[in-house]
């Protein structure tokens, strides 16, 4: 009872401060102090991981170019629903923007945002606005007297899409789709259609240097756990190595060995298993990038699994032995269900880094070994659509998040031993 | 018991294993074991216990000599095929198993069905007291249940042999006891052989037919424990189990199953030679605490006495613990029943003490 009622009162401490402030109080000072030395790794994450995701989210839905820049037939657009003819305002809007957008050169934006819709239009928005500035009423016959092109129902339909600064046409462009005039959503032309299949290749590439990390990853790992310490220790180092070397280094060592006239290729054809005019195509095609990406990424596979099996000690499998089990069903039924916290991790990882990886196809994958992170980069720098490269890469992340989630259901996040 | 190679159950014949090539862990291991006797390699950490078990068991193999089950060798024959029941020290329960599926392991492998391996399960489970737990994870149940669960699947295949290295290492001394009962009992109500290795006296005192003891790679004596315990062979077994007083001397005179030592103050003792063959050597006559006395009524007639001074009187509770300077040496130990009316001794009395010359054994030349 006493207790009861001590609880429904709260306990106080001896001079009469309820416990829980007290507590609070004395904990304050600890607390500080933990999160003043926590706060520059958060300030870092905030500022170098948080802060730009968030941006690459915001730029994949938001492009002001067209918007921003022709702030009359926006509002046009806006005002009057889908489907309605441009009549002489509306005309009178895109003259009038096209004249300031003349003054300020921004054409070339506002055309390149209309261009990304549909091809071809962006000389369309420079060249008119080059002659913008004799523009007379009527607007309309001037504009189309300027370029036929104007009086186009479809460019009217596309500039109405991209008249709203948000909107998720890059979305759909990355899944290779698009609006049509009426603003309904249909697949793209069939000869226009290469993201979907290049996510399809990415993880199934992924997938397959998964699988062969894990294989080749697998027995090392299980050398490195019970070899005699010295002698692990040697293969550990031998297994970092490539951690110990730049990347680039790595890639180009796989080149001159892959190449066709490289190591490999001149020793085949030596020892006569081909011939001269058959040396095989290694590299710069899938089979360079799952070679060099395998190799690279193996170091993760291993890592976990090591750390997984190094303390499962061997009386489980004599034990099982000793019970009657070859030599196989121990290791199927005793030894590999152990190991699979490390089998999921390392898998995970390598998956992952393996799905986002860009400088090894960059640099070996050829024409057929590209991977979706290099048409990302494509349309960083080359292009400059940073709209749909942040589409692209945002699908990438929300692929990944929801693959995480999966691995969570099915096999769970806790059986996680990443080292 | 003694037990001929011929209809020896379980034979190791000149054994010999070296892990390095360079030492050997066991040297000239001979032993033979009979059906249905609980034979215990007794011997302190890194004498070859677990070395000769596991070459038993098939995961070592033997650098030379031969292993035989049942007059058949088996140095060839792989461990899933010994059919040899094991007891690991840490029990070795597969921890992504409830202990059903633990004890059902060895029966699946086995390709018995379903129904069959749920009777033997359960029958085994009961035989430990342990059938409420059969869904439990090895995780969850304390050391102790742990072991029974590891006994429980070391028999449920109905091994005719079943090995246990250390099993009750891990476990308290109250429990450990229990065990070392509950274990004695199950091999008498199944008749199963037992290999059993411990590094504790008590338990292969208590549970053995016979001990071997091992020491640096060799059996130093293999004999049922009262023998063992009563007539050591050497020195390192009578120091190894039990306590022991050894008072340093010379051979004067051996005759047959009498000896006449004479010890380093000068004095002379009549002990029962071991392992002496001739005057004049040096020897170590041992003798054990308990069987010292000082009440001249309470000795044989032949008993020898000696003087001796009481350094110090420990009071242990059941026993009072007595350090006497004894022929120059400082540590010799008489073990006095705390009785009701039992003498008060006070360091610094002189007394004399003696003993049956039976009990007084010249053991190693030195
Ligand atoms: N796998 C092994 N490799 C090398 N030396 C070993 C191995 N196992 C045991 N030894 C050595 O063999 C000796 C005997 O060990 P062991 O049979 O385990 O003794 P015990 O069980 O009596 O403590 C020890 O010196 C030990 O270091
Ligand atoms: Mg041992």
């Amino acid at each position: 009872m006493a207790e009861v009622s001590a609880a429904a009162v709260g306990l106080t401490t001896a001079d009469g401060r309820p416990l829980r402030t007290a507590l609070a109080t004395a904990q304050q000072r600890a607390k500080r102090r933990a999160f003043l030395l926590v706060l520059p790794l958060l300030a870092f994450i905030v500022i170098t991981f948080i802060v730009p995701i968030g941006q690459m989210m915001h730029q994949a839905v938001y492009n002001d170019g067209f918007s921003a820049n022709m702030p009359r037939l926006s509002a046009w657009f806006a005002e009057h629903p889908v489907g309605t003819d441009p009549d002489e305002p509306a005309w009178q809007a895109l003259a009038l923007d096209l004249q300031d957008a003349a003054t300020a050169k921004t054409a070339g934006v506002v055309g390149t945002r209309v261009n990304y819709q549909m091809s071809g239009t962006r000389s369309l928005f420079t060249s008119t606005a080059r002659k913008a500035k004799d523009f007379a009423p009527p607007y309309r016959d001037a504009v189309i007297a300027a370029d036929k092109k104007w009086d186009d129902p479809e460019l009217w339909g596309t500039m109405r899409q991209v008249s709203r600064a948000y909107s998720l046409n890059f979305f759909l462009a990355a899944l290779d789709m698009t609006q049509d005039r009426q603003g309904m959503i249909v697949a793209m032309p069939e000869d226009r259609q290469i993201y979907v299949d290049l996510f399809v290749k990415t993880f199934l590439l992924a997938g397959l240097i998964t699988l062969t990390c894990f294989l080749l990853g697998f027995p090392i790992a299980h050398l490195l756990a019970t070899l005699p310490l010295r002698w692990s220790n040697l293969l550990m180092i031998l297994v970092l190595l490539p951690f110990w070397t730049s990347l680039l280094v790595r890639t180009t060592s796989w080149i001159v060995l892959l190449q066709q006239q490289g190591v490999v290729n001149s020793a085949l054809v030596a020892t006569g298993v081909i011939t001269e005019e058959g040396r095989l195509q290694m590299i710069y095609n899938q089979m360079g990038t799952i070679i060099a990406m395998t190799h690279i990424l193996l170091p993760f596979m291993i890592l976990p699994l090591y750390s997984v099996m190094r303390p499962i000690p061997p009386s489980y499998v004599r034990a099982a032995r000793s019970l009657g089990a070859t030599s196989w069903t121990a290791f199927r039924r005793i030894y590999l269900p152990q190991t699979l916290p490390g089998i999921g991790a390392g898998s995970l990882l390598v998956f992952i880094l393996a799905v986002g990886y860009y400088i090894t196809p960059a640099l070996v994958g050829g024409a057929s070994g590209q991977l979706i992170s290099n048409l990302i980069a494509f349309h960083m720098q080359d292009s400059l659509n940073w709209s749909l490269a942040s589409a692209l890469a945002a699908l990438l992340l929300g692929a990944v998040l929801v693959l995480y989630w999966l691995y969570d259901r099915l096999v769970g996040i806790d059986n996680l031993k990443l080292g | 018991m003694s037990v001929s190679h011929a209809d020896a159950f379980v034979a190791f014949e000149h054994v010999q294993k070296s892990y390095d090539g360079v030492s050997l862990v066991v040297k000239d291991l001979n032993l033979s074991i009979a059906k249905g006797e609980f034979l215990t390699m007794l011997g302190p950490s890194g004498s070859g216990k677990t070395t000769c078990l596991m070459m038993l068991a098939g995961f070592e193999t033997a650098t030379n000599g031969e292993i035989k089950l049942d007059g058949t060798n088996i140095n060839m024959v792989p461990p899933h095929k010994r059919g040899i029941g094991m007891v690991f020290q840490n029990y070795a329960l597969f921890p992504h198993m409830t202990v059903g599926e633990n004890l059902s392991f060895p029966l699946e492998v086995r390709g018995m069905g379903k129904a069959d391996r749920e009777a033997k399960v359960k029958r085994a489970l009961d035989m430990v007291q342990m059938g409420a737990f059969a869904n439990r994870r090895p995780a969850q149940l304390s050391g102790g249940q742990q072991q029974r669960i590891a006994l429980a699947r070391a028999l449920v295949f109905d091994p005719k042999l079943v090995l246990m290295d250390e099993p009750l290492g891990a476990l308290d001394k109250q429990l450990r006891e229990h065990m070392q009962f509950e274990i004695k009992h199950l091999h008498e109500s199944l008749g199963i052989t037992v290999v059993y290795v411990t590094h504790d006296q008590g338990e292969a005192l208590t549970m053995s037919d016979r001990i071997a003891v091992f020491n640096d790679g060799r059996i130093q004596q293999l004999a049922p424990p009262a023998e063992l315990y009563e007539r050591p062979d050497n020195s390192f077994v009578a120091g190894f189990i039990g306590e022991n007083n050894k008072l340093p001397g010379t051979i004067e005179e051996l005759s047959g199953d009498k000896a006449l030592v004479r010890l380093a103050t000068g004095e002379r003792i009549e002990a029962t030679p071991v392992n002496v063959t001739q005057k004049g050597q040096k020897t170590l006559v041992s003798i054990r605490p308990e069987r010292v006395e000082f009440k001249p009524e309470m000795m044989p007639d032949d008993a020898h006495m000696i003087g001796a001074e009481v350094l110090e009187v420990i009071y242990m509770g059941d026993i009072l613990r007595t350090v006497l300077r004894v022929a120059g040496s400082d540590d010799f130990v008489m073990k006095m029943r705390n009785t009701l009316g039992q003498t008060k001794l006070v360091p610094g009395q002189k007394i004399r003490v003696g003993w049956d010359p039976l009990d007084a054994r010249a053991l190693d030349p030195i």
